[in-house]
């Protein structure tokens, strides 16, 4: 028997019939969709049969959550929609975490599931799962296909939901009947959301009393979040920031989103950001927040977070505005526009040079430091030398810890959409197949999976997706042995009783590597690591480094939980 | 403090499950909900009692909701000038010495008697929550064998004269 797929067939032309599937893969190619990450299985086999007759790229992963991370990857760093299948059951139920993470992070995705029959919805038949209750809380919207005469304005509606105002997941739910049912499809029904308008351009009257805040400012700062990067306000942002002479803090999904080297760039701020930073925010009296969400990580303690200062807030999404933090200037719009808007708008100068010059003394009292060493191999090293060898302008993705608290601190994003990584989520095992959907969206770049040796081994079966594909991701163990931040917390906040996480029993990641073709090295000093990284970062294929790190380092400054901004830990040796 | 919010919303599947999913994940707590269709075809209306701290959070609630997709509109109507009405069913202990006594008490409340046994009666009662709270404060002695409320539902007035603090819930002004 001849197990080998068949060579795929030339693109079916449009015809008058098509099944709910065909008309699937041809709404995807009008959205312009060029890669599908996903996993086949019974209730989706229609439209992996229509897929086989289409020429649309798809990534095989090796399990969904591989899939939906690759597609979240994909689509922080091009902007453009992630798109992911997967099958009913269990294949959606693997899909939840990475929809969530979407969701918090404001990822555009767009997944489709495959559902069992119609006729059997609700009676608990094989590979059913709820995934529309399931659902709901985790995405921005979600649809089950019942008549698959909508299928072509459903998916127009989750391309267009998916991608605007705050970007989100979408899910689509389709029962496999749907899937194979023949029509006649009608692509020219035309989008209609009726409750679904999102503010594009800010309230004039609102940017002037922004500018006229900023004309008064004594002590201005500016928080740039992911918002930024989302509405591709870089230019905008370095413009008005460069003309007021108002400082830049980022959050850690808003890393990129302004130079990381230029001179009014004072750091992250939040738990693990800068001491200027969060001193900024603390003391500012001007804060103007860009696409920035107030998350807990950021703020600190609410009650000692910019107490002094008028808060303005501009955001896509009026919901977040006055969630966590009263603002007394909102405006909902798009970061882009409402820049745009102020760099228009007459309004005098702020004069901050005390401010600047006060927090320029904070950077040279207070910079991020890290212990030196010549026998111990430190992990911020590792981040320092990746830097050092992709010249700063590799995509680096981590999942969540220590590992990615030092890429935000060490790496110095100078340009946009090179930073992935699970915020909001928090997700381990996000960045090593979240690097695999980086590498799809620009196959030219360089891409580092920033990983450590936990993260790693809850997607590490992806090093087989990326053994097929062969794409030259650069797979960083930060080996620590450890549970890095947990045990962190352990020993500052729990007596030193590292219960769990510390794991000196592991696989070798080097025979790992091999065994799926990969080219695998184990450093455990600088020198080691600096001809590994000079031989890896030279060639143009997929190399995993397994970096052996002092499994003691901490991260800091901190700020310890239920403590204000203004009450790092950590600040000096 | 209880605010009355109604939210009216695309008649989809599923879009009840997101609403109330919504409430629960950012703790609300919902005290009652009414949901039914209104004069557009496939548009129905819900109205929710809520219980909230502050201002912030009714804000915080409103915009969420705002947010879901089938949501097409949403006001809290707790302080404009508005017509409520909920009703109630109460089944009442009564033999017939004093089915007569009750129905002189219910009379004033302009509640009816629709159904009647051996043992008990049935007084459908509707109005605001204050009118009910006191007919059921009245009919408690005889013993209330059981008692169903639907929830309030509630729009403004046609005309807004009595309005005194009018909230308004945008973030423009």
């Amino acid at each position: 028997m001849n197990m080998r797929a068949k060579a795929k067939p030339e693109a079916e032309a449009v015809t008058a019939e098509m099944t709910g599937a065909d008309v699937l893969i041809h709404s995807l190619k009008k959205e312009n969709v060029e890669v599908l990450f996903g996993y086949p299985g019974g209730a989706v086999l229609p439209i992996y049969d229509a897929l086989y007759r289409s020429p649309i790229k798809h990534i095989l992963s090796k399990h969904e959550q591989g899939s939906i991370h690759a597609a979240e990857g994909y689509a922080r760093v091009s902007g453009k929609p992630g798109v992911v299948i997967a099958t009913s059951g269990p294949g959606a139920t693997n899909l939840v975490t990475g929809i969530t993470d979407a969701m918090m992070d404001s990822l555009p995705l767009v997944i489709f599931t495959g559902q069992v029959a119609s006729t059997v919805i609700g009676t608990d038949a094989f590979q059913e799962a709820d995934i529309m209750g399931i659902t709901a809380p985790i995405t921005k919207h979600n649809y089950q296909v019942r008549d698959v005469q909508d299928l072509p304005r459903i998916i127009k509606e989750a391309f267009h939901i998916a991608t605007t105002g705050r970007p989100g997941p979408v899910l689509v739910d389709i029962p496999k009947d749907v899937a194979n049912k023949t029509i006649s499809p009608d692509y020219d029904s035309t989008i209609h959301l009726p409750g679904y308008q999102p503010t594009f351009s800010p309230n004039i009257l609102q940017i002037k009393k922004l500018a006229d805040a900023v004309g008064a400012a004594k002590k201005p700062v500016i928080l740039a979040g992911a918002g930024v990067l989302h509405a591709n306000a870089g230019k905008e942002l370095v413009a008005f920031s460069e003309k007021h002479r108002i400082p830049v803090i980022n959050t850690l999904l808003g890393l990129g989103s302004y130079p990381g080297n230029h001179p009014l760039f004072l750091g992250m701020g939040g738990m693990h950001g800068t001491y200027t930073a969060n001193m900024a925010l603390y003391e500012c009296d001007l804060l103007i927040s860009i696409g920035a969400r107030f998350d807990d990580r950021l703020t600190g303690n609410l009650d000692h977070f910019a107490i002094h200062a008028t808060v303005a807030h501009i955001d896509v999404d009026p919901a977040e505005i006055g969630k966590n933090v009263p603002t007394q200037i909102p405006i909902v719009s798009d970061a882009r526009e409402a820049l745009k808007k102020l760099l228009e708008i007459e309004s005098p100068l702020p004069d901050t040079e005390e401010w600047r010059k006060k927090l320029t003394q904070n950077s040279e009292d207070f910079p991020l430091w890290k212990k030196v060493s010549t026998t111990e191999f430190l992990p911020q090293r590792v981040v320092e030398l990746v830097h050092e060898y992709t010249k700063g302008d590799a995509i680096i993705t981590t999942d969540v810890g220590q590992h990615q608290m030092w890429a935000a601190q060490y790496y110095a994003f100078a340009d946009a959409n090179r930073w992935v990584t699970s915020g909001g989520l928090g997700t381990m095992g996000f960045g090593f197949p979240s690097a695999i959907g980086a590498q799809l969206a620009f196959p030219e770049q360089t891409v580092v999976s920033l990983t450590g040796d936990g993260g790693f081994q809850m997607t590490l079966q992806e090093l087989s997706t990326l053994q097929e594909l062969n794409l030259p991701v650069k797979v960083v163990i930060m080996n620590n042995q450890t549970l890095g931040m947990v045990r962190q917390w352990q020993e500052a906040f729990y007596e030193e009783r590292y219960s769990q996480s510390l794991i000196p029993v592991q696989p070798d990641f080097v025979k790992l590597g091999e065994a799926y073709g990969i080219k695998s090295f184990k450093v455990t000093n600088e020198e080691e690591a600096k001809a590994v990284f000079e031989e890896a970062f030279s060639h143009r294929e997929p190399v995993l480094i397994d970096c052996r790190v002092s499994g003691k380092e901490n991260v800091y400054p901190m700020i310890a939980p239920g403590k204000g901004l203004h009450q790092m830990i950590g600040v000096k040796p | 403090m209880k605010r009355i919010v109604t939210a009216t919303v695309i008649n989809q599947s599923g879009v009840l499950n997101r609403i109330t999913g919504l409430m629960t994940k950012r703790q609300f707590n919902i005290e009652s909900i009414t949901v039914g269709h209104t004069e557009k075809e496939g548009v129905s209306k819900m109205t929710f009692v809520v219980n909230v701290d502050d201002n912030a959070k009714i804000e915080q609630l409103i915009k969420q909701l705002n947010k879901q997709v089938d949501v097409l509109k949403v006001t809290d109507i707790t302080d404009q000038a508005i017509v409520v009405r909920e009703l109630a069913l109460i089944k009442v202990i009564s033999n017939a010495q004093i089915r007569s006594e009750i129905s002189g008490i219910i009379e004033p409340f302009r509640a009816s008697i629709i159904d009647v046994s051996r043992e008990s009666i049935t007084v459908q009662v509707t109005g605001n929550s204050d009118k009910i709270e006191a007919i059921l404060d009245l009919l408690r002695p005889y013993g209330i064998k059981e008692m169903v409320r639907t929830g309030i539902t509630a729009f403004p007035r046609g005309s807004q004269k009595s309005v005194t603090d009018l909230k308004q819930y945008s973030i423009l002004n």
